[in-house]
């Protein structure tokens, strides 16, 4: 496989879609599958198969908005359809070449015109299953190109360029991580996605896993020659399914067109996948964990250093990165590095993709530059809490975030503000919270999570969380006193220096800022044995416990 | 120096024996040979053994302890590492699934959004707790921490099947399905 051929690839896709008149490109992402998607896109397909005109129907991953869906998108016309079912399938072909079905039209403008797409440039106009679609799209461009045009250390040098940090929560810078693998001694090293988004109320990654997973696979294949590394691994939850069918699709198309393997394009690199499948452990995310769940054993973290870097798979040099950060590869690589340090704020570069969940009018993917604000992202973008409610918070970084109040929606979104607001920027889940939710329940409920989730191996996470939950469940059922709020507080610090890992680091958090930002909720509870949202269950518990 | 080179000729061909007689197949159901060729694709490497464990309860249904013996046995882990495997990660059961499994989303965006109402209803309904099943065998009632459809958000998975936006009537209707059919 060389430049040209891909190039010609390329071309006869486009050739072929030409042969049509329209496209029609059903979502069938989760969310809208959840909906009727496939029988939608049956009928859609019979409904074009009787008509006069020639329509390709597709079926696409997630084209955002997904509250609106089933989502169907018109193209040359670029016309959004929201919430079609299969009997508007003849309504949707008849109406090509004429006025559009007025009665679907999605009307969104607001909603995406603030976004920037590069991670999901290509979601919802290429089919998962088809590789020819993402190199119609100038996929395995940037591979083709760093193999046959750059060293290495270039390859390093244009994600440091980029200012591109981890997008898996830490933040951590790319190309310092590459350098480190690659500097890394020893001949056998590997590559390995994190793909485990344990967070529950975030699903980016697995909307990039199914609906472009050749993305992942070519950044993983960049990363590779960049470090020196031969072997790589995916680890997805099995959760997910559809990601799991799609990758194995994906990976044996590569292999299949000689961009994975050996020698591929005929060069001296030889790289190869395979898919490693969770099995229900949110510890897995972080990365000693993650690890050792590859090679087969319980997901327990262990101390760093030896970083992965340095050892990790099977004692060898590793580089771990997230779905999202092997999606910014590719483009970053085509597009120069300079063109993704341009966009965002001063110290997050690029884009985020953001899973905008909860009390909000169009929850779905968003993408959106590093540093905007809080109140576009939910306002402008989002639509806004539903009417009759009142926006109370957003919480952002799963388990490990926090919540973040309305008066501090201004605050552009980057690493570093989330952090200095008690958050974190996290995976990028956003689940917005209106007068109806109680945040000490909503603490509970994050600290419920991390309790069960420990893995037990040290004790101020495995006790420390048990017993904040212990405290939070008594404070929620109205027999909470104020000396349990101040010890709840003290046990806080006490989880998050002294805990393994990541989880148990940050599993005060949500605690820690609901206390800073909503304390006034804990004192009613304790003090007025009352829950101003009227979610706990307070007269009830109090006559048990009398 | 012949002495290592005799230990580690006697270990590699410990090793190799093993790898060409595995433990005989529990059973003559075929499905044990799904099982044994995912073990094989891996080389019956030690580090198969969450694979191998995925194969087995995606065949079965569930681990049993003839399951787990045999599949440590095949990849020579000790047997309390795969009974700590097994137990230590929430998606592998030890017991045997109803004919139908309703599981509730729990995630995030559908606790915000009432899943709890939903767990409530559904237990009502069948007479048990989450992670149990009826008595005759016919439905079990599991939660997941999160399927990913959250912008649907709440979400039920009826055999595998996934509703977004479901209310208790929703819930209600499909349990009735079930017992009817």
């Amino acid at each position: 496989m060389t430049i040209e051929e891909l190039d010609q690839i390329a071309q006869s896709v486009r050739q072929e879609n030409a042969k049509y008149d329209y496209e029609i490109n059903v979502c069938m992402d989760l969310a809208c599958a959840s909906q009727g998607a496939e029988k939608l896109k049956d009928a859609l397909v019979k409904a074009a198969e009787e008509g006069a005109k020639k329509v390709l129907v597709r079926r696409t991953g997630c084209m955002g908005p997904c509250s609106h869906g089933p989502l169907v998108r018109v193209d040359p016309e670029e016309t959004l359809y929201s919430r079609v079912q299969a009997g508007d399938a003849e309504k949707i072909v008849n109406s090509l070449g004429g006025e559009p079905a007025e009665e679907l039209r999605c009307n969104l403008e607001q909603h995406f015109d603030s976004q920037v797409r590069v991670v999901l440039e290509n979601a919802g106009y290429i089919d998962p299953e088809k590789i020819d679609d993402y190199i119609s799209r100038d996929g395995y461009k940037a591979l083709l190109t760093v193999l046959t045009e750059m060293t290495p250390a270039g390859v390093i040098h244009r994600i440091t360029e980029s200012g591109l940090r981890g997008r898996g929560g830490g933040g951590y810078p790319t190309g310092l991580k590459w350098g480190t693998v690659a500097k890394a001694a020893g001949d056998q090293k590997y590559v390995v996605c994190n793909g485990d988004e344990g967070d529950p109320g975030a699903f980016m990654d697995r909307s990039v896993m199914e609906g472009d997973p050749h993305r992942v696979v070519e950044g993983m294949a960049i990363a590779a020659y960049a470090v020196g590394a031969s072997k790589g691994f995916i680890y997805v939850r099995a959760e997910y399914p559809i990601a799991v069918s799609r990758l194995t699709t994906a990976i044996r198309e590569a292999r299949r067109r000689g961009l994975l393997g050996n020698n591929i394009c005929n060069t001296p690199f030889s790289f190869d996948v395979e898919i490693r499948l969770g099995a229900g452990a949110f510890v897995c995310g972080e990365e000693t964990a993650l690890i050792a769940s590859i090679e087969g054993k319980r997901g327990a973290p262990r101390t760093r250093p030896p970083y992965p870097a340095a050892s990790g798979l099977w004692g060898k040099p590793t580089l771990i990165n997230n779905v999202e950060t092997f999606a910014n590869i590719a483009p970053i690589v085509r597009n120069g590095g300079k063109w993704f340090h341009d966009m965002g704020s001063e110290r997050s570069k690029g884009t985020k993709v953001f899973a905008l969940t909860g009390k909000i009018a169009n929850t779905g993917l968003v993408e959106v530059p590093m540093g905007i604000k809080l109140r576009e992202i939910i306002e402008d973008i989002g639509g806004g809490v539903p009417e009759g409610h009142k926006f109370k918070a957003v919480q952002t970084g799963g388990p490990s975030g926090g919540c973040i109040p309305a008066e501090m929606l201004d605050v552009g979104v980057s690493y570093d503000a989330l952090l200095k607001m008690g958050s974190i920027m996290g995976s990028g889940g956003m689940i917005v919270m209106d007068d109806t939710s109680c945040m000490v329940n909503v603490a509970r409920f994050f600290v419920e999570f991390c309790m069960t989730e420990s893995c037990g191996k040290c004790i101020p996470c495995r006790a420390g969380t048990a017993q904040m939950f212990t405290l939070l469940t008594r404070i929620s059922n109205g027999t909470g006193t104020m000396e349990d709020l101040e010890l709840l507080e003290d046990l806080c610090i006490t989880v998050k220096e002294a805990s393994l890992c990541g989880l148990g680091q940050t599993a005060p958090n949500p605690v820690l800022s609901t206390l800073k930002y909503f304390r006034n909720e804990y004192i009613e509870h304790i003090v007025n044995k009352r829950c101003p949202a009227g979610v706990c269950n307070i007269e009830t518990a109090a006559e048990v416990t009398a | 120096m012949p002495g290592v080179h005799c230990f580690a000729s006697i270990l590699f061909r410990e090793d190799t024996l093993a790898a060409i007689i595995p433990p005989p197949l529990p059973s003559d159901d075929k499905r044990w040979k799904i099982v044994n060729g995912t073990m094989r694709k891996n080389g019956f490497a030690r580090h198969a053994l969450i694979e191998t464990l995925h194969t087995v309860q995606s065949s079965f249904g569930y681990l049993d302890d003839d399951a787990i013996r045999f599949v440590a046995h095949s990849l020579r882990v000790p047997l309390s590492q795969a009974y700590g495997v097994v137990t230590f990660y929430h998606y592998f059961s030890l017991k045997p699934p109803g004919k139908h499994t309703m599981t509730i989303c729990t995630g995030t965006a559908c606790y915000i959004k009432g899943a709890d109402k939903l767990i409530a209803e559904a237990g009502k309904q069948l007479g048990i707790k989450p992670g149990q099943t009826t008595a005759d065998g016919e439905v079990s009632l599991m939660t997941a921490r999160c399927v990913g459809a959250c912008s649907r958000a709440p979400v039920v998975l009826s055999d595998g099947e996934v509703r977004g936006e479901t209310t208790c009537k929703h819930l209600c209707e499909q349990l009735e399905r079930w017992t009817v059919a």
